[in-house]
């Protein structure tokens, strides 16, 4: 028993690290091309292809009318750009939002019963006759630089989808800095997949598609509570090519509080493993390069090495807080006892630690690079603190909810 | 590199990247096993040297002991005992639980430790007895061995506070299962039954977890000032 213990704990190290030093190295070889992009992006666009962006809204009266202007405040050809804004059966005033909107030229309104966003998206996309085709979610808002940053990339023929950066919409709870960082983190691992050809998220903020996509892929689908991730699996499958414009900002406001932020977080673990469960061809399939082969693979076997390893870190602190429990009931608190040791001898020096030691190195380094590439330069605020300190508190939670409730096939709810 | 063509996408699986970054990887795994060796090596050769030391202390005590045959009780001078048992003690007490530590070294280490322990106990024995002073020290065995000893650990935080309390009482702590001669000879003569933890204290046998305040009432010698031999300087 304790051998295969020990198996799993140093499976899960070596899988952690192995998967950490492999992104550093990814990183290391993209710089150039992540400079040239920014040359490339820079440029003037000669052809601004036609492009509309749909806006799915289910109960966003407070947020919605903010996404469309952030849209419509897009530096883009005005006849270039529309929006579709479906009311998919709200019960708020998302409806009466709307309706200031329903006479300007660059927007179009419909109004249909509640089926879920990917029916509201579908319901959208029959209307579509542009180029491109995006969606953004109404809880979230557009830089007005953001489309100049992706359109360029659809100048190659071959590139069907541009993802886009997505950042915490003004931060003020605990939980909301942690995202912040957390979405920078996000930021800079959906650069170095763009890179590995192996996006497997084209997320509901922002990302635009070639509209031919949907003619030819079909719309979109319920995909376990995650259309958009389900999207891009099926692009993945049929070998579109996705890439990720990591200039390309987006904000989206997010959970502030632990209960909305836990249910979002299981439905999208949830949705990533069923839909790994389906498209669990594409594992260990050398047909469709680094995210068959490695990024689709370690995805899911992070969650489960996450679980493990946080699971043991805590159970070893918590028969340490029990000795120290012990020891107080025994002999009471004294300073010169209980005060730790700095004499070398008392510190751990077994493989474990030294490992553990190295694995929180490279987190810091590619934190530090995350924060670079999102920011534009990294520094030590309150967010990295949070982050650093409770961030893997509560991230089993979901992973061990989602993972549950994969295996007894319990649903799970949207909101 | 190889390259897997379909339809218009060409798909890159570049294997060399795998292998240099498991080759990376698997050098720090390398790495931490060496510098953990290294650490725990250095930490066996610093519990040898601190035995070394000991033993050396007890030899000039020793030496001095016999010597007094010549001159009286207060020519002893402050330490006249090795002062170094207790953190050895503590050091190999840790190491106990330190599983990457050789088994083979620590045990010779431990053996040496308990065997420098009797030879400070009869001493110190020696010493109380000519120089008539309230003896000031505790027979403590104990057990490493899973589920037989549940209060040893806590025994053990009482004599470190204890000891922390009272820098001159001495506290002569051995593995009751351990395969010494000597710790059998020592077991035999105070008929020690294997009812752990056990306290040896003025001839006197304690089975059983006590607390500090029991162990103040039962050597009332340890109130008293005994640094004039046994002090710390």
């Amino acid at each position: 028993m304790a051998e295969i213990q020990a198996l799993i704990l140093y499976s899960s190290l070596f899988l952690t690290l192995f998967f950490e030093v492999f992104l550093l190295i990814t990183y290391l070889e993209i710089r150039e091309e992540l400079n040239l992009e920014e040359k490339y992006l820079n440029k003037n666009i000669e052809r601004f292809p036609t492009v509309t962006i749909i806006v799915p809204c289910f109960n966003e009266e407070h947020t919605v009318k903010k996404t469309i202007l952030s849209i419509l405040n897009l530096d883009y050809p005005k006849g270039k750009l529309s929006i579709i804004a479906v009311n998919d059966g709200s019960t708020d005033g998302t409806h009466r939002v709307l309706a200031k909107f329903k006479n300007h030229p660059q927007v179009a309104i419909f109004s249909k019963e509640n089926g879920g966003k990917h029916t509201a998206l579908n319901f959208a996309l029959e209307k579509v006759e542009s180029d491109l085709v995006g969606c953004l979610d109404a809880d979230s808002f557009v830089n007005s630089e953001a489309l100049k940053k992706i359109v360029p990339f659809f100048d190659d023929a071959s590139i069907m989808a541009v993802a886009p950066s997505i950042k915490v919409y003004e931060p003020r709870s605990v939980l909301q800095y942690i995202q912040r960082i957390e979405y920078n983190w996000g930021i800079f691992l959906r650069r170095m997949l763009s890179s590995l050809g192996a996006l497997y998220v084209t997320p509901g903020p922002f990302s635009i598609f070639r509209t031919q996509v949907f003619r030819e892929l079909g719309g979109y689908r319920a995909g376990h509570y995650t259309e958009d991730l389900e999207m891009a699996m099926r692009m993945q499958k049929h070998h579109y090519k996705i890439v990720n414009s990591h200039g390309a900002h987006v904000y989206t406001v997010t959970p502030a509080r632990l209960v909305a932020l836990y249910k979002q977080r299981v439905r999208w673990t949830y949705g990533f493993l069923n839909n790994a469960i389906d498209y669990r061809e594409m594992f260990f399939n050398k047909k469709y390069g680094h995210i068959g082969i490695f990024i689709l693979p370690i995805a899911t076997s992070s969650i489960f090495s996450t679980l493990y390893l946080v699971g043991y870190m805590l159970w070893n602190n918590l028969l340490s807080a029990f000795d120290v429990v012990v020891k107080f009931q025994t002999v009471g608190f004294n300073w010169k006892s209980s005060l730790p040791s700095y004499d070398w001898f008392f510190f751990n020096t077994s493989v474990m630690p030294i490992l553990v030691l190295s694995g929180v190195i490279l987190t810091f380094v590619i934190l530090y690079l995350a924060l670079k590439l999102a920011d534009g330069r990294a520094r030590l605020s309150r967010g990295v603190f949070y982050y650093l300190t409770l961030y893997i508190f509560i991230v089993p939670f979901w992973l061990t909810k989602a993972v549950f409730s994969t295996i007894f096939r319990r649903q799970i709810s949207w909101k | 590199m190889e390259v897997v063509r379909h339809g218009s996408l060409q798909v890159m699986i570049d294997s060399k990247k795998y292998i240099i970054a498991f080759i990376i990887t698997a050098a720090i795994f390398g790495t931490a096993i060496f510098v953990s060796n290294l650490l725990s090596q250095k930490k066996l050769e610093d519990v040898r040297a601190i035995e070394n030391r000991v033993a050396l202390d007890i030899l000039s005590s020793e030496t001095q002991f016999a010597l007094l045959e010549e001159t009286s009780c207060k020519d002893i001078g402050p330490g006249f005992l090795s002062q170094e048992l207790g953190s050895l003690g503590e050091k190999l007490s840790y190491a106990e639980n330190q599983s990457e530590l050789d088994t083979n070294n620590l045990e010779y280490l431990k053996r040496s430790y308990f065997l420098l322990e009797i030879k400070d106990y009869l001493l110190m024995k020696r010493l109380t007895e000519k120089c008539g002073i309230e003896p000031t020290f505790i027979l403590y065995f104990y057990s490493t061995i899973k589920d037989i000893c549940e209060d040893c650990d806590k025994m053990g935080y009482v004599l470190t506070a204890l000891r922390d309390k009272y820098p001159d009482l001495r506290v002569y702590s051995f593995d009751y299962h351990f395969d010494v001669g000597a710790i059998n000879t020592l077991t035999s003569i105070y008929k020690v039954k294997p009812d752990l933890p056990a306290l040896i204290i003025n001839g006197q046998t304690y089975y059983g977890f006590h607390s500090v305040e029991d162990l103040e009432k039962a050597v009332p010698a340890l109130r008293v000032a005994t640094t004039s031999i046994l002090g710390t300087d």
